[in-house]
């Protein structure tokens, strides 16, 4: 049986799988963004804050991902369930290009653009909505793609611990041995990954030409 | 040289001193004042001190110590955001925001201060034809605009809400001669009808001789002399007279390698 035999075979389990993955990358993006971005932008408003948050979440970035999902199981309510470790520690990876995006974003804004707005007296916060997010935002998008890429790849291991998506597939494939089943999990991830990769490059190129 | 009465004065610095965190003194021992509706030009080289006290007026750089008076009030008692709107800021780099259009750019203040719309659309019309532009510039965006039209543009959306003070930082130094020499003429029938309170820093000894009513000559973060024009070409003073003489020199080293 090769793997599109298998997939049209199991064609509800691909597609309940493809959406519980799909449920943990986008859960996690969505608190990643709302937690990564804020901070990059408090990082370029408190200047000491910027290297102890950045080397943080590049230390988060270091840890393998196996080694991080045991390290949750003895977390408090994540622990509990598995699909809650699984969203945490998504989240965890997607903070640093959030965060590095979002404040590189910013401090790359013209400097002069950002000297006249202050002249022409305005807050921090007009400076900042009106200026500078609007110029970084495609900065900022480039930040959210590298991490929802990065998200799908790995959201394939929280299967280890039991959190489903289509990391099953993988792992079954490898207890038994059998490509077409190892494939039918690989394939589904990859495409997403495209899809997510080219959906958001689009994005990011048109908030560019603005 | 005697103060001018108080109610004259627009700007006003005592004893301004301004130093760098490391510790380098940038500026010290400024006192000038600026009357209403002058120009004053602060002229000299790179390094001494005249970006550095524009920028202390509105409060980009902090004042280290001494005080500078806006319209009879010390700068520490403004609110820092009333100080700024109350002052129009022109850079050389200009700083035009790119993902606006013209019209947003001018019009970002009155927006800000709750103009209704009708008022703000007028108040772009008349700014671009002040500044020598067709009203057709007003949907246009920076990058559409040559180095001239963006500093025009600058000019404009800086007197957007009418303020009485305008500093300029060698707002025409990034531009060809030409265009230079057009837009110093024009900033003179502006300054004819609009008669603000201007500050202009420049480098340029012909650009101050004809755009300054008053020249204020600055070395190494002090204050030289404060000059009309004509006084500034007659001064016996070694400093002045090598500073005219170096342009003179100049001009003639040039007329000179075009003769042989």
């Amino acid at each position: 049986m090769n793997v599109w035999q298998f997939m049209l075979q199991n064609r509800t389990e691909v597609l309940q799988l493809t959406l519980e993955h799909l449920w943990l990358v986008g859960v996690s993006t969505v608190i990643a963004a709302m937690v990564g971005i804020p901070l990059g932008i408090l990082i370029t408003r408190w200047p000491g804050l910027d290297k102890p948050i950045l080397g943080g979440a590049n230390i988060i970035q270091t840890i393998p991902s196996l080694a991080l999902f045991g390290f949750l199981l003895p977390a408090p309510w994540f622990g509990e369930r598995a699909d809650r470790m699984a969203i945490l520690a998504l989240t965890l990876y997607a903070l640093l290009p959030m965060i590095r995006n979002t404040y590189a974003g910013i401090r790359g804004v013209d400097p002069a653009v950002v000297e006249a707005g202050r002249g022409m007296g305005l807050t921090d916060g007009q400076l900042l909505w009106q200026v500078q997010l609007p110029l970084a935002l495609s900065v900022i998008i480039a930040g959210v793609r590298v991490a929802v890429v990065i998200s799908v790849g790995l959201a394939t291991i929280a299967a280890a611990i039991g959190a489903g998506g289509l990391g099953e597939y993988i792992f079954r494939g490898l207890a038994m041995v059998s490509n077409p089943v190892i494939l039918a999990g690989a394939i589904p991830a990859a495409g997403l990954a495209l899809l997510a990769d080219f959906s958001l490059g689009l994005l990011e190129k048109r908030l560019q030409t603005q | 040289m005697h103060d001018p009465p108080q109610n004259d004065v627009a700007i006003q610095f005592n004893n301004v001193a301004f130093q760098l965190e490391g510790g380098r003194v940038l500026i010290e021992g400024l006192d000038f004042s600026v009357r209403r509706g002058e120009t004053l030009v602060l002229l000299g080289k790179s390094g001494s001190g005249k970006t550095t006290s524009l920028k202390l007026i509105n409060r980009l750089l902090p004042l280290t110590s001494g005080e500078i008076r806006v319209e009879g009030c010390s700068i520490r008692e403004w609110n820092v955001i009333r100080l700024r709107r109350r002052i129009g800021y022109v850079i050389q780099e200009v700083g035009l925001f790119p993902h606006f259009s013209v019209e947003r750019n001018i019009g970002l203040v009155p927006t800000i201060e709750k103009w209704d719309e009708g008022r703000i659309r007028e108040r772009v019309r008349e700014l671009l034809s002040l500044v020598g532009l067709d009203s057709d510039f007003a949907g246009r965006f920076p990058r559409e605009l040559s180095g001239g039209q963006r500093q025009r543009v600058g000019v404009a959306r800086a007197l957007a809400a009418d303020p009485p003070i305008l500093l300029m930082d060698e707002p025409f130094g990034a531009l060809d001669p030409i265009t230079r020499a057009e837009l110093q003429r024009e900033f003179l029938a502006l300054q004819k009808r609009l008669k603000k309170t201007v500050v202009f820093v420049t480098h340029d000894l012909r650009e101050a001789l004809l755009l300054a009513d008053r020249i204020a000559l600055m070395e190494e973060g002090k204050l030289l002399a404060t000059l009309t024009p004509e006084e500034f070409v007659r001064s016996k003073d070694s400093l002045i007279a090598a500073y005219v003489a170096a342009f003179a020199t100049d001009m003639s080293a040039l007329a000179k390698r075009g003769d042989s």
